[in-house]
């Protein structure tokens, strides 16, 4: 078990810089997913802590030893690829026993050790098949294994669920937290999709081009969005932003609506959650309705802001009929109403 | 019911194939018979008279120590080639698989030898192990090594193996660069993390992993050793001293050509072309599908 710290890490390829300045503790069994779009350099980050891209500038701690020169397999770490990257030509036993056998621990050790990682998983019954006479939701069981089996200080996970299909992920979701949780083991975790980030991290950090956009709780990060990125990603569907003017203490839409919640002064925007608009017969927030989808347990109204063009979605639970060229009035809580500065992209309070 | 497309039949397809067949036919099967009807002849010494003696060629080669001699000698030759250019081939690979800067400059270069014909690789070496005026024996003098190819058969042996092995370990390095590339990086990696060094990685993972590749090319590496080693072993020693770097081929010509005995010479390459047809057919049967996977 160990704490992780980067210190102002970077990452350059020749002269083009891909991580910018990244600070982040991660404590001890604590559950850290950094999630971004691709490209955002989260696997990136990801493999510089395990080892396999060199770090050009700042620290990675595990424990409290600098690792920043350690190979990868002095650093006590697991990884879980996205492709699984299980040994083909060994069997299941093998490929977990494999980093036990050249850490030369004993057979009768391994074999113990692998059985007991192979009931934790349920995949004692394949334990002699190759890894090509598998399913997905199998391999993916074994990648996991081969990395419990070890009891590094840390777990690292490379986008492990992308290549499943949508039922077995979120099976696979629920059991990989259910196991952290078990095994109290620290560990990282790379997605692209923010309800696997929020669904499994006790804490998440947004990155969005090689920046921190915000290292939070998930409630935090939905509930107090400090940039309009992570505003955007997290939560679905995406939060509305609605451009504005403040002046002393009342805000103005673009279609002139007034709303007595304000931040800030001058050009704002307001984001407002699709879940967090409700009807009011006095609403400030005027939609007009395009369109509509039914999910049974909500419904969704997409639509525009009545007299503009800014794009809207509303989320009202059960079900609720509006025919196109509909007019609804919402409002919303003033503690659901974002504030954000255009230029900076910041929140404002 | 016609589950296939059924087109109206015309002369077209057979006009299109039929250069190929014809140069199938006569370059390879109209030689081929001819060396089967060959090698049930015996000419008199003077090619005056021939005679139809069915098996009596491949009786007397049979019986003949020196050709059991050859035999032997060509597979230990073929083994050489196979092994030294294999396993040579195998560590550039390796090191190049490795490599990031300068990566294609430096397969380019690995490739050449094998553009360069087998006489002139022949003669290459010839020059550089020349007893009087090669840089090699010249280097070798001076750890008090005395070296004649022309007088010292093991020295004349190893020259040829070398010769070959040098042609052929480009081949061999594309075809390993390119089985090593195809593994996964992120396995490699995994075993990496898993605390594999670099060296315990290939033990454990790389060359089983290529091991179809391996067995291709020990099949592609004996055959060239067979058949494709006449160019260099007629430039580099003629066969000799004493016949000790002849091999099947060699001495299929030498029998025949020089020797001027056609049965026996015919009945020699009809032996070879069988063990040719052999080892394609192994060929097509294992390395068509892959082992380890």
């Amino acid at each position: 078990m160990a704490s992780i710290t980067l210190k102002d890490l970077v990452k350059a390829y020749g002269d083009t810089e891909v991580l910018h300045h990244i600070d982040g503790q991660i404590e001890d069994g604590e559950f850290v997913v950094i999630v971004g779009p691709s490209g955002c350099g989260k696997s990136t980050l990801l493999r510089m802590v395990a080892g396999l891209e060199t770090v050009t500038g700042g620290e990675i701690h595990i424990g409290d030893r600098v690792v920043n020169e350690l190979e990868p397999a002095d650093r006590d770490i697991a990884m879980v690829f996205q492709n699984y990257a299980l040994y083909p030509h060994m069997s299941v036993r093998e490929n977990m026993a494999y980093g036990l056998k050249i850490r030369k621990i004993s057979k009768d050790e391994i074999n113990r050790r692998v059985e007991e990682a192979a009931d934790i998983l349920e995949i004692r019954p394949y334990l002699e098949r190759k890894p090509r006479q598998l399913s997905g939701g199998q391999r993916q069981r074994v990648a996991m294994g081969r990395a419990i089996v070890r009891d590094p200080q840390v777990f690292l996970f490379d986008e492990p669920l992308s290549n499943l299909d949508a039922k077995l992920r979120v099976q696979m979701r629920l059991e990989i937290r259910k196991l952290q949780q078990k095994l109290g083991v620290t560990s990282i975790y790379v997605t692209h999709d923010q309800v696997e980030a929020m669904t499994l991290g006790d804490r998440l950090m947004v990155l969005n081009g090689g920046y921190v956009e915000q290292f939070g709780t998930p409630i935090e990060l939905y509930d107090r969005p400090e940039t309009m990125f992570v505003a955007g990603f997290i939560g679905s569907p995406a939060m509305n932003f609605l451009p504005a003017e403040v002046a002393n203490g009342v805000t103005t839409l673009s279609n002139g609506a007034q709303l007595g919640v304000a931040q800030g002064q001058g050009n704002v925007v307001l984001g407002v959650r699709p879940e967090h608009l409700e009807p009011q017969e006095d609403g400030a927030i005027e939609v007009q309705v395009q369109l509509m989808e039914q999910l049974g347990a909500n419904t969704l109204l997409h639509g525009a802001l009545k007299g503009t063009d800014t794009e809207m979605v509303v989320s009202l639970p059960g079900h609720v009929t509006a025919a196109p060229g509909t007019e609804m009035k919402f409002g919303a809580a003033p503690e659901n109403m974002h504030f954000f500065a255009p230029d900076t992209q910041k929140r404002i309070e | 019911m016609l589950k296939r497309v059924h087109f109206p039949s015309s002369a077209l397809p057979f006009l299109l194939v039929a250069p190929q067949i014809i140069i199938t036919l006569v370059f390879f099967i109209w030689p081929a018979a001819q060396a089967i009807y060959q090698s049930f002849l015996i000419e008199d010494a003077f090619g005056l008279s021939t005679e139809f003696v069915w098996f009596e060629n491949f009786q007397i080669l049979f019986q003949d120590k020196q050709y059991l001699a050859t035999f032997w000698r060509t597979l230990f030759f073929s083994a050489a080639v196979a092994i030294l250019s294999m396993s040579i081939a195998l560590i550039l690979a390796a090191f190049a698989d490795r490599v990031v800067r300068g990566a294609t400059a430096y397969r380019t270069l690995m490739i050449w030898p094998y553009a360069v014909a087998p006489v002139l690789a022949g003669a290459l070496w010839v020059f550089m192990f020349n007893p009087t005026l090669g840089i090699f024996p010249f280097l070798l003098d001076m750890v008090g090594l005395d070296w004649n190819h022309y007088l010292k058969g093991s020295h004349a042996m190893m020259l040829v193996i070398f010769a070959a092995a040098w042609k052929q370990i480009a081949y061999n390095f594309l075809f390993y660069l390119a089985a090593m590339q195809s593994i996964p990086r992120s396995v490699i990696e995994a075993a990496a993390i898993d605390g594999a060094g670099p060296v315990r990685r290939f033990k454990d993972l790389i060359f089983p992993l290529i091991s179809p590749t391996t067995f291709f090319l020990l099949v592609i590496n004996a055959v060239y050793a067979f058949f494709d080693t006449f160019g260099i072993i007629h430039a580099v020693t003629q066969g000799g001293p004493a016949n000790s770097t002849t091999i099947l081929v060699y001495k299929v010509f030498n029998d025949g050509f020089v020797g001027l005995d056609l049965g026996g010479s015919a009945a020699q390459s009809v032996i070879l072309m069988f063990l040719v047809i052999t080892m394609t057919v192994v060929q097509f049967r294992y390395v068509e599908r892959k082992v380890e996977y």
